[in-house]
């Protein structure tokens, strides 16, 4: 007699702890489960309304300074800690998670024009208009001590940025005293700011409203050109990952790009916020900071649809699949226009418009120049090369 | 010495560029010379200026125009001769005078020295050395290609990069630094200077500070896990009392302190043999606890409980067995205590148990062999298990007492089995055969069992007897070697002792016979237990007790396949058998019926649809659409009467109507049950992609991406964990920190050939220069 049993192991269908999820045996053959584009599609397009949904980057607005904030400061060691200087010489230390003001100090009399902290965080550096450089300490001062800077440099420029007003950027390399290298483009740079990442690669924001990526070691043509501002862009800072950068701009707005890219993903604006001076990114990389002309500082998400807080592996899971998804159907025009789709105040959406037209004005008549003259007398002279005008060595 | 000569060709270099510049110099003066004088001569030398400028003949004539007054060595002019002044030149006027030959010397040595390259001026060098440095950083920089390189096609990167390990500053550290300054702070302050707490090494008081140092940190550690594992068994043992002292059941309390009785009376035994001087105190206690006894009438049936048992006791086994038990209690009690066994009274104590453990064997063995019905099989051994939870409370303590006792126990504890077994006996008949009678068996044996139900009993104890006898010898010598072994062996036969004695109907004499039985049972019964062969095997072979765990594995093997083939049999034979037929062909009608049903409902339900129709009809309306239309241009009334009711005549519509040409065949005009649309659908291109997109040179490649699915539906967890990997994960809260030299392994090891460059700087040349181009150019 032939005994046949049913066997079965307990391991395959009985969870470890009552907290684990029910195992669910699956059947992957695929005649069970049509359709796999049309449905992965449906499910990306509902996630890029979703994203588009849940997009709520702003976070907080500090305010406290009587005037525009000129410049931003991370501390090296906390989070928490920002730095800002205002255009009546004032400092404030903000602390984020509070979101408040933890002290004040006079630094200076006109404006802050730069501060930056010293890489063990335990004091910073304000420069002034008053023609001073002062070192404060971090901590605020004990009790009945009196606001005092550590040290104060008279009458002297301290040299800490290496761009300049004159249309250039120099380069220097503070071993060897001497500048590397000089590049002069079309009109002045006002901020550059280095790839925490690739330590060749420097971004310029430019008052013709773009900004440069070069590879420091060929500096006459910029490895990429970035152009989605309307106005002159008045700072720039990397994601400290070095994949991303944002920018800060006179038409009131903040852009963030891809570093390989040359146009924004993201723009950020609100009715309030005036010509934005300085931007910060934070350094776990989450949020961005910037200082504007109505002297409030704003916090806001780096990635304006990111669930803010812990995240279960599911959550997680879901967050990561439905990226993908629409990674892998960005190209399809449905997504592609609600992906890109963002709300932009009159003023800019108008400009954009307005220079879109003579944008093409110009490259018509170019390429009637060309079309008329003789042949080889007119270059072409591609749109990373237009910009910069000479390198001197 | 080097900074010496370094100036002298500095020195040397300077006259050089005089001696180069002061022509010129010369030229001038006699220009403005020559303004002052005649026009005539300016004239003329105008015209040559002019003749030359055209004409290839640029060469100037060599012209002295006026001597001056004053002849100098550095108004000698060149020009003219059309080459350099050349040092011996010089000095062939000198070579007549002989004393002048220090100077000819020195003019020798001069020619005989090289001449000085010319140095750059300042903003060169300057340029040279920012090309320099710029290449050396160049160079440097591009020693991060790697890396850079690395993290631009990682598949994923997670910030930060390198780990961080959390920096736990001690608090000491953090305190020290501290101090008090508002007068809150201080007060408090004070407050803790008075009470010796500690302040600025604000951990420890001067009394713990004493303490860990009278300990060593391991010790302390060793101490403190001991006191943890001691507080923990303490706790376990807590739990447990606590759980057991909830537990209702008095059977198990009383089987919990007869395991104590039994224990401590091990532990007695063990005393005596080790220490016979505590053994002695112990036995006084016992001794002590007897008298207690004695004085006291607790066990003696007197209390209220005992009394209202005793009118129970008429109507209720239970009760009875209580009161019993209650007496056997203080009658143990009550037994005085012997610390020297003899041998000889000792022999009636074993006699008993055998008396009781044989037949209990065999008994149910043979209750076992004769049930050929599983149903009455099943209420015997129940009944065994009732009667056991009967009997066991009464019998442990008489066993026990067995053990130690003296021979006058001997004949009340047999005296009381009997009566009680004979009860037992009584009653399982009486079921039994109402049993019988309900499944009508044929129960002849059983009857006559019943009326010889005590000539068994008798035969029983002529069979213990026989055993006894047998191992009488054995027996003997295994009791002078002291109690010990015989508690050990009693121990199996409290549970053996099952009052099933009548279930058998044959009568088994001998051990040859016990065994034969217990084979048979194997072959018969489902549900022997095991403790009676265990039993058997104790009986039978006391003394080589190696051998016997085999044959019982054995044994036990053979019974698991018997029951596997025998049990099952009986009881499906008995049902199934007989009616598969009947119920396969019942089974069969109910699902057709089932079905029939089934169809009739969905018939029902969709009566008005005739799918294929529809979609023939559907069909053939989509092939008509598609089909070009022919443009019909005749005017009605145009050449002809019009108005209502008439038609255009057939001739003119056949002659303004333009056909259509043929489109190609339909695809599927060959597929019946498929329509293919092949116009192409405005809403579905709304969802199509139209341009290849950018990193993809071909749409195959677009295609295949866009087909394989990175969904958990149709890929295993770990492939679609695999598929879904950010690129970059980053955490909140953690500072990412640029990348560092110290992550590639560079170090700035050019910044010497730097710095050599920048120390003398003069060095430079142009040659060098030459090489640097080269350099930049490579």
């Amino acid at each position: 007699m032939k005994v046949k049993m049913l066997s079965r192991n307990p391991d395959n269908y009985v969870r470890e702890t009552k907290l684990d999820l029910q195992r669910v045996p699956r059947n992957y053959d695929p005649a069970l489960h049509p359709f796999e584009v049309p449905r992965e599609y449906i499910r990306a397009l509902n996630a890029t309304k979703l994203e588009r949904v849940f997009a709520k980057p702003f976070l907080a607005s500090l305010d406290g300074h009587r005037d525009g904030v000129n410049c931003l400061a991370k501390h090296p060691e906390k989070l928490a800690t920002v730095l800002s200087g205002a255009c009546d010489g004032e400092v404030r230390i903000w602390n984020l998670t509070q979101r408040n003001c933890i002290r004040t100090i006079q630094a200076h009399e006109g404006f802050v024009r730069g501060i930056c902290t010293r890489f063990c965080g335990t004091s910073f550096f304000t420069v002034g208009d008053d023609k001073t450089v002062k070192q404060w300490k971090m901590d605020g001062p004990g009790y009945g001590d009196e606001e005092e800077p550590l040290h104060t440099i008279l009458g002297k420029t301290f040299l800490l940025g290496s761009c300049a007003s004159d249309r250039n950027i120099v380069l220097y390399d503070m071993r060897q005293a001497t500048p590397l290298k000089k590049v002069i483009l079309d009109m002045r740079t006002n901020t550059i700011c280095w790839n925490p990442m690739e330590a060749f690669i420097f971004t310029a924001a430019n008052e013709d409203y773009n900004l440069y990526t070069f590879d420091m070691r060929a500096l006459d043509t910029p490895v990429m050109v970035h152009m989605d501002h309307v106005s002159a862009v008045l700072d720039v800072d990397y994601s400290p990952t070095g994949k991303e950068f944002v920018s800060a701009s006179f038409d009131k707005s903040i852009r963030i790009f891809p570093v390989d890219k040359s146009r924004s993903r993201e723009v950020y604006h609100t009715k309030r916020m005036q010509h934005v001076i300085c931007v910060k990114w934070t350094s776990d990389s989450k949020y961005i900071m910037c200082g504007s002309d109505e002297m409030n500082i704003r916090l806001w998400k780096a990635n304006a649809s990111e669930k803010l807080g812990v995240l279960t592996s599911r959550e997680k899971a879901a967050k990561d699949y439905n990226q993908k998804l629409k990674e892998k159907f960005q190209h399809y025009p449905h997504i592609k226009r609600i992906a890109r789709h963002r709300h932009l105040p009159k003023s800019i959406y108008s400009q954009i418009q307005e220079q879109r037209i003579m944008k093409e004005a110009r490259r018509r008549k170019e390429v009637n120049r060309i079309k008329h003259s003789k042949p080889g007398s007119v270059p072409l002279v591609s749109e990373k090369k237009k910009h910069v005008v000479a390198v001197v060595k | 010495m080097t900074a010496n000569r370094l100036a002298e060709s500095l020195l040397a270099l300077s006259q050089q560029e005089e001696l180069a510049d002061l022509p010129k110099d010369y030229l001038l003066s006699e220009s403005e010379d020559e303004g002052d004088n005649d026009g005539e001569r300016k004239h003329q030398k105008l015209l040559e200026a002019i003749s030359s400028l055209d004409g290839k003949n640029r060469r100037k004539l060599a012209e002295r125009s006026e001597a001056s007054l004053k002849v100098s060595e550095f108004n000698v002019s060149s020009e003219g001769s059309g080459e350099k002044l050349v040092l011996a030149d010089l000095l062939e006027p000198v070579k007549t005078s002989s004393s002048l030959a220090t100077v000819k010397k020195q003019l020798s040595r001069v020619k005989s020295k090289k001449t000085v390259e010319l140095p750059l001026n300042k903003e060169e060098i300057e340029r040279i050395h920012r090309e320099v440095a710029f290449n050396k950083t160049a160079q440097v920089l591009s020693k991060w290609d790697p890396v850079v390189l690395k993290n631009r096609q990682a598949e994923q990167l997670v910030f930060p990069l390198e780990k961080e390990e959390p920096a736990i500053a001690p608090i000491e550290h953090v305190l020290s630094g501290w101090k008090a300054r508002t007068p809150l702070e201080q007060e408090i302050f004070n407050l803790l200077h008075k009470n010796k707490q500690p302040v600025t090494d604000p951990l420890l008081t001067p009394v713990e500070k004493a303490s860990l140092r009278a300990m060593s940190l391991e010790e302390a550690k060793m101490r403190r896990a001991e006191l943890q594992r001691a507080r923990a068994l303490q706790s376990y043992y807590e739990a447990k009392a606590r759980r057991e002292k909830k537990i209702k059941s008095k059977k198990y309390h009383k089987v919990v302190k007869k395991g104590k009785a039994k224990k401590a009376l091990k532990e007695f035994e063990q005393l005596r043999k080790v220490n016979p001087a505590a053994a002695l105190e112990e036995l006084e206690k016992i001794e002590k606890a007897r008298m207690m006894e004695r004085m006291s009438l607790k066990h003696q049936n007197s209390g209220k409980w005992a009394k209202s048992k005793a009118i129970m006791a008429k109507y209720d086994l239970e009760a009875r067995q209580a009161m019993q038990e209650q007496l056997s209690k203080n009658k143990e009690l009550t037994q005085k205590l012997q610390v020297a066994s003899e041998s000889e009274e000792e022999e009636g104590g074993t006699e008993d148990v055998e008396e009781l453990l044989v037949p209990d064997v065999v008994n149910e063995v043979q209750m076992n062999a004769d049930g050929p019905n599983p149903w009455m099989l099943r209420s015997c051994t129940s009944d065994t298990k009732e009667a056991a939870t009967q009997e066991d409370p009464e019998q442990l303590p008489e066993l026990e007492a067995h053990g130690v006792s003296e021979s006058e126990g001997e004949e009340r504890p047999v005296a009381e089995e009997e009566i009680l077994l004979r009860e037992f006996e009584e009653r399982r008949s009486l079921r039994k055969r109402s049993e019988l009678s309900q499944d009508a068996e044929p129960a002849g044996s059983q009857e006559t069992k019943d009326s010889g139900s005590q000539e068994v009993l008798s035969e029983l104890r002529v069979l213990s007897q026989k055993l006894k006898e047998n191992h009488q010898s054995r027996k003997q010598k295994a009791s002078s070697e002291g109690t010990i072994p015989q508690v050990q062996r009693e121990e199996p036969a409290p549970e053996e002792e099952e009052p099933l004695l009548l279930q058998r109907p044959e009568r088994v004499q001998t051990l040859e016979e016990l065994e034969e039985l217990g084979k048979e049972e194997c072959f018969q019964n489902k549900e022997l237990p095991r403790p009676v062969l265990e039993g058997q095997q104790s009986e039978r072979t006391p003394n080589n007790r190696p051998d016997a765990p085999k044959e019982k594995k054995k044994k036990e093997q053979m019974i698991d396949l018997q029951n596997l083939l025998t049990t099952q049999s009986p009881s499906v034979k008995s049902l199934a058998v007989p009616t598969i037929e009947e119920l396969l062909s019942l089974v069969s009608s109910q699902e057709d019926e089932e079905e029939r049903n089934h169809r009739q409902m969905i018939k029902e339900a969709f009566a008005g649809d005739d799918v294929i129709r529809d979609f023939l009809k559907e069909k053939r309306e989509a092939v008509e659409a598609s089909k070009p239309k022919d443009v019909d241009l005749t005017l009605p009334g145009w050449g002809e009467w019009g108005g209502v009711g008439l038609k255009p005549s057939a001739k003119k519509r056949r002659r303004f109507l333009i056909k259509a040409p043929e489109g190609p065949p339909r695809k599927d005009k060959n597929l019946p049950n498929v329509i293919i649309n092949e116009k192409r659908n405005i809403h579905a291109a709304a969802h199509q992609v139209r341009v290849l997109p950018y990193p993809f040179t071909h749409h195959w490649q677009f295609e295949r991406t866009i087909q394989t699915p990175i969904g958990s539906t149709w890929n295993t967890q770990r492939a679609f964990q695999k598929l879904t990997t950010p690129k970059v994960v980053t955490k909140p809260g953690h500072i990412i920190n640029p990348i560092k030299a110290e992550d590639v392994g560079y170090r700035s090891s050019s910044r010497s050939d730097l710095s050599v460059i920048q120390r003398n700087p003069k060095r430079i040349t142009t040659r060098h220069k030459k090489q640097l181009k080269k350099c930049s150019v490579d």
